[in-house]
């Protein structure tokens, strides 16, 4: 199915973009911590292409949640610019949907029920009740529709979380550490389904993690951010073609790239 | 045949065979005859004789004992091959030794031996004479004091219920309630009966204001931490998926928050009572609290101790009212207290 898509691709494997391209320009932001500010990113300048996959690397509480928070317009940024397909971003939107380190799902509701809501949000539930369904179906959660958040593991409330997102189908998708709270082996069988979803759907994908081997996984591009306030420090570009293969050399090698721009290369 | 056939629904099928239950007729015929002691006790033992007037009601009130230990027996042979029955009598049969204990020496210690002092202690026929007697009146007091306790309730709930979403919600408007929350919510609302009553056209009205004042504030306190603590993430995601302000308060804060609004239910359920009863014990002349002033000047205690059971009864089913409506909105919940 993914086949025919192949040919017409830039990179093997990747897909035909339904995606919005994001422009980063110049963006600097500060929390305001008992009245001084604490800087936490510093003038970041990053084009993502439409319909890229993207993966922010970074050590843990240097900013990369932050600049997913600003790309979603859940706050603005103190200086600089973020467009998504050329419109500034201001407010949230349904076509950037955020999925985050928690599943986040609300208990009161059913899985159904959670999923429904950027439907129910925006009055399209009644006329569009199908892509409910649709969704969960994509994320194998057929049959969990009238279970209650507590009832369900950490990978499928994660797995529930993602048709939360997928229902409202996003230009953009952002990741904030979607799996880092899950089980090495649930965490490896969602990377594969992630890719396979990016490729299938062709959404602009940004991916925040500290996980080296997840980010050179799924991104075709993977910047590598300095500790607080972060700044670009590189750059890795990942051309191998999907599906990927875990024990591909090439992997290997961008592994030792990517943990020498952290400064953790003394183990490699 | 092979030995598995033996055991398997088909064969047993013509014969349904019944099982005595031992425990159950054990513990059943114990309760019958703990009960059983009791009708003997009242119905043989001689009264002894106090007053001037005969005890009314006596007759009767044998004779409900010997009705209910005959009915405790019957329970007991059915409940043996009934398991629905049987694990009923089965849980309930300790209580009901222990009522009978309880029944049986308190009808010793004032119908047959008079030894505790006479009006304030009544036998048993004496609470049948009271609802067989006065039950129009304490229908009545009833009545009064359901509606008076909705009234107060409803209005006490839905105020305290919207000013405690609207403090946790606005900042500005919790600069201006919370001051005054702090001040007059603490206040016992029976310190306020006196005024009350001066500044409000009638007592009726004044006991529905004050009820529900005490009922405000804790449904106000409550609500308002509830919706203040909902976990900021939640607002994030629906905010994300295109939410609005109003669903964002509507379907995010408020159903989050329900599980404190219950608490503060429950406090407020439980504050309405007693300002309740002392709203009718000091000046609303109706309901049940006014009965029991009213049975108390005519020393007639033993329509006290009615008014009191049917009193007991009667909050203690709203509380399951309200835990029953708790556990259908909030059935989601994991662990949840059972009433």
């Amino acid at each position: 199915m993914v086949a025919a898509q192949l040919a017409v691709s830039p990179l093997p494997g990747a897909p035909v973009s339904n995606g919005a391209d994001v422009s980063i320009v110049g963006v600097s932001h500060a929390f305001d911590l008992e009245g001084r500010p604490l800087p936490v990113l510093d003038d970041i300048d990053l084009d993502i292409r439409a319909g890229e996959f993207v993966a922010l690397l970074g050590p843990s509480g240097c900013g990369k949640s932050t600049l997913l928070r600003l790309v979603a317009g859940l706050e603005p940024p103190s200086q600089g610019r973020i467009a998504a397909a050329g419109e500034e971003i201001t407010t949230p939107d349904p076509s950037r949907v955020v999925v985050f380190q928690d599943p986040t799902l609300y208990p009161w509701r059913t899985v159904w029920k959670n999923v429904a809501l950027g439907l129910e949000a925006r009055g399209l539930l009644a006329s569009q009740k199908g892509r409910v369904d649709d969704a969960l179906k994509t994320v194998g959660l057929a049959g969990f529709e009238r279970a209650f958040p507590r009832q369900l593991s950490g990978g499928m409330a994660q797995r529930a979380a993602l048709a939360r997102a997928l229902v409202n189908d996003p230009s953009v998708l952002i990741l904030d550490e979607p799996l880092g709270k899950l089980d090495s082996l649930t965490r490896i069988a969602m990377q594969a389904e992630i890719a396979e979803l990016w490729r299938q759907r062709g959404f602009t994908t940004l991916l925040v993690t500290h996980d080296v081997e997840e980010a050179l996984f799924l991104a075709q591009r993977v910047i590598v951010l300095s500790e607080r306030p972060a700044r670009i420090k590189a750059e890795i570009v990942n051309d191998l073609p999907y599906p990927r293969h875990r024990g591909d050399p090439r992997l290997a090698e961008l592994r030792g790239q990517a943990l020498a721009h952290l400064g953790l290369d003394a183990s490699w | 045949m092979s030995p598995f056939e033996q055991t398997g629904s088909a064969s047993g099928f013509g014969q349904p065979r019944l099982q005595v239950d031992g425990s159950v007729l054990a513990r059943g015929a114990l309760a019958t005859a703990a009960w059983t002691a009791v009708a003997a006790s009242v119905t043989l033992l001689a009264n002894k004789k106090v007053g001037f007037a005969d005890p009314l009601y006596v007759v009767e009130t044998n004779a409900g004992f010997v009705i209910w230990a005959v009915a405790l027996a019957l329970a007991t042979a059915v409940g043996a091959f009934w398991p629905p029955l049987g694990q009923r009598l089965g849980r309930t049969a300790p209580w009901l030794v222990v009522l009978a204990l309880f029944v049986g020496i308190w009808d010793l210690l004032t119908a047959k031996l008079g030894l505790l002092p006479v009006p304030f202690f009544a036998p048993p026929s004496a609470l049948v004479e009271v609802y067989a007697d006065d039950w129009p009146r304490l229908g009545e007091s009833v009545l009064h004091s359901l509606r008076l306790l909705a009234l107060g309730f409803l209005f006490g709930t839905v105020s305290g219920f919207v000013t405690g979403v609207a403090i946790g919600w606005s900042r500005g408007l919790g600069y201006w309630v919370h001051p005054v929350l702090r001040f007059l919510g603490p206040i016992p609302s029976t310190a306020l009966l006196p005024m009350a009553f001066f500044f409000f056209p009638s007592s009726f009205s004044a006991a529905i204001f004050l009820i529900a004042l005490a009922t405000w504030f804790p449904v106000t306190v409550l609500t308002w931490s509830g919706v203040a603590s909902v976990d900021k993430a939640y607002y994030d995601v629906a905010r994300t998926l295109g939410a609005g302000r109003a669903f964002l308060i509507f379907k995010v804060a408020i159903p989050a928050a329900l599980p404190h609004v219950f608490v503060g239910l429950f406090m407020g359920l439980g504050a309405s009572f007693s300002v309740l009863v002392a709203a009718e014990m000091m000046g609303v002349k109706s309901g049940l609290g006014y009965y029991l002033q009213w049975a108390q000047g005519w020393a007639a205690y033993s329509n006290m101790y009615g008014a009191l059971i049917v009193m007991a009864l009667i909050f203690s089913s709203l509380i399951t009212l309200l835990f029953a409506l708790r556990d259908r909105l909030l059935g989601w919940q994991k662990d949840v207290v059972k009433w």
